[in-house]
């Protein structure tokens, strides 16, 4: 299908962005990558009145690293991050999640900050920022405002902006060089969005985990930093001790329903996602015995 | 505020000007407005792959790209890369191999493996299935599509399957 009738303005400058959000209110939306919003405009699921294309604000697009930081522009594309040596230094992780991230013409235009913004519960970005403890810069009428991801996702579709406001960048510590790190989803195809997906970073210590943070996707209405990890902490790990993470992990699930699971097949999943997490993490092929999908 | 936008940009080395809706999309400013067919409309909302143009250089879905977001860029579709001939190999080792039957997909096919043997000159079948995930065929069982993709990039490379 074709969109609805819409106005369009492009916005000249951070400012001019938020004055015409602060005018429009609900009935603009923000445009930058389009990658998420069109679809969903072209099959009628949403009408925004306005549009303001944000996409010629070069000012918010590009990657810098400072002072044990990484800062992200908003309109930073999947495929800048792909070629970024900056983040495959120091946010590796980062790098092995946007190779899933739909496919090669979508990861040209899609943005970082659409992709936050737009908070699909399924989608790999918003699990990564969890894991990787990112704080969201937002503007608005009254200034910026510092948000932690933990408190920036609230629903399906949902996060902590306002109408007002505009998603300027996000900024990642940098990963410890003795960090290792894991990713993987499970999807039909190659850059669909996944069925069950775990992006993960740990600190391995004498063949145990003295840190170790798992950011779950396509588990419930919105990425999940699980706590049942820490089970998982300092402990000599045995098939006993990750049964019982992963039994802790199964009560802290609420997956949803749709075409391509059931909730129990996603609860299944994300336990075999944890196991071989461990298992690759730790390079402990007996604790994946019994464990297949 | 929903009137028509003036916009300029270069289709095919072409200059063009027009005024535009909003809410037009590039696949149909192309197909509808300058006749230019060969981008074809399948599912409207980024899936199918077959609607994948040029611009500025990347390939991009021209269904979730409005036409107002073009303006000062640089286009190119199949037929601006069918007339230069760089894709000329591309396009015969599709014909030899059988990689097409409808045709629907074609172009955006073509688009996709032009777009991975720029990046990746000798690509193997697993980079080769990865770049093209994005676009649906739903004749061939692509099969034959990997095998054409293949044997133009061995061509390309001067060696011999």
């Amino acid at each position: 299908m074709k969109a609805s009738a819409f106005a369009y303005a492009r916005a000249t400058s951070v400012e001019n962005a938020l004055d015409l959000l602060s005018v429009h209110g609900e009935a603009a939306k923000l445009l930058s990558g389009g990658q998420s919003l069109l679809p969903a405009m072209n099959l009628r699921l949403i009408a925004p009145e306005l549009l303001v294309d944000v996409s010629q604000l070069v000012e918010l697009r590009g990657i810098v690293v400072k002072e044990g930081v990484v800062t992200i522009g908003a309109l930073t594309r999947h495929a800048d991050l792909l070629k970024s040596p900056e983040i495959a230094a120091h946010a590796p992780l980062l790098m092995d999640a946007v190779a899933h991230v739909a496919h090669p013409a979508i990861r040209n235009r899609g943005t970082i900050g659409g992709s936050l913004a737009h908070a699909d519960p399924a989608s790999e970005l918003p699990a990564c920022m969890l894991t990787l403890g990112a704080t969201i810069i937002a503007r608005g009428p009254s200034g910026e405002r510092r948000i932690a991801a933990n408190e920036f996702f609230v629903g399906i579709y949902e996060t902590a902006l306002t109408p007002q406001e505009l998603l300027v960048a996000v900024e990642l510590p940098v990963t410890p060089i003795n960090s290792t790190h894991f990713f993987h989803e499970f999807a039909r195809r190659h850059g669909d969005y996944a069925i069950v997906g775990l992006a993960a970073q740990a600190s391995v210590k004498d063949g145990g985990f003295a840190d170790l943070r798992l950011g779950f996707f396509a588990v419930g209405d919105r990425p999940l930093l699980a706590n049942s990890a820490s089970k998982l902490v300092d402990v000599v790990i045995t098939s006993a001790v990750l049964t019982e993470a992963a039994s802790a992990l199964d009560d802290e699930l609420d997956p949803l329903e749709d075409q391509q699971a059931t909730p129990a097949m996603r609860r299944l999943l994300a336990k075999v996602l944890l196991t071989r997490c461990v298992f690759a993490l730790l390079a402990r092929p007996d604790l994946c015995a019994g464990v297949s999908a | 505020m929903t009137a028509a936008v003036a916009i300029s940009l270069s289709v095919n080395g072409e200059r063009v000007e027009a005024n535009v809706l909003p809410r037009l999309n590039l696949a149909d400013f192309l197909r509808e407005h300058l006749k230019l067919t060969g981008t074809h409309v399948g599912c409207e909302h980024g899936v199918c792959g077959a609607c994948t143009v040029r611009v500025n250089g990347d390939i991009v879905r021209s269904c979730l790209l409005l036409a107002v977001q073009t303006h000062n860029a640089t286009v190119e579709t199949i037929e601006g890369l069918s007339d230069s001939g760089e894709i000329a190999d591309l396009q015969s080792a599709f014909r030899e191999r059988n990689a097409l039957q409808c045709g629907f997909c074609t172009p955006g096919m073509l688009m996709a493996a032009q777009d991975l043997l720029k990046q990746s000159p000798s690509p193997d079948r697993g980079q080769i299935r990865e770049h093209l995930a994005g676009n649906y065929c739903r004749c061939t069982g692509y099969q034959a599509i990997v095998d054409a993709i293949e044997s133009a990039a061995w061509a390309r490379a001067g060696r011999l399957p």
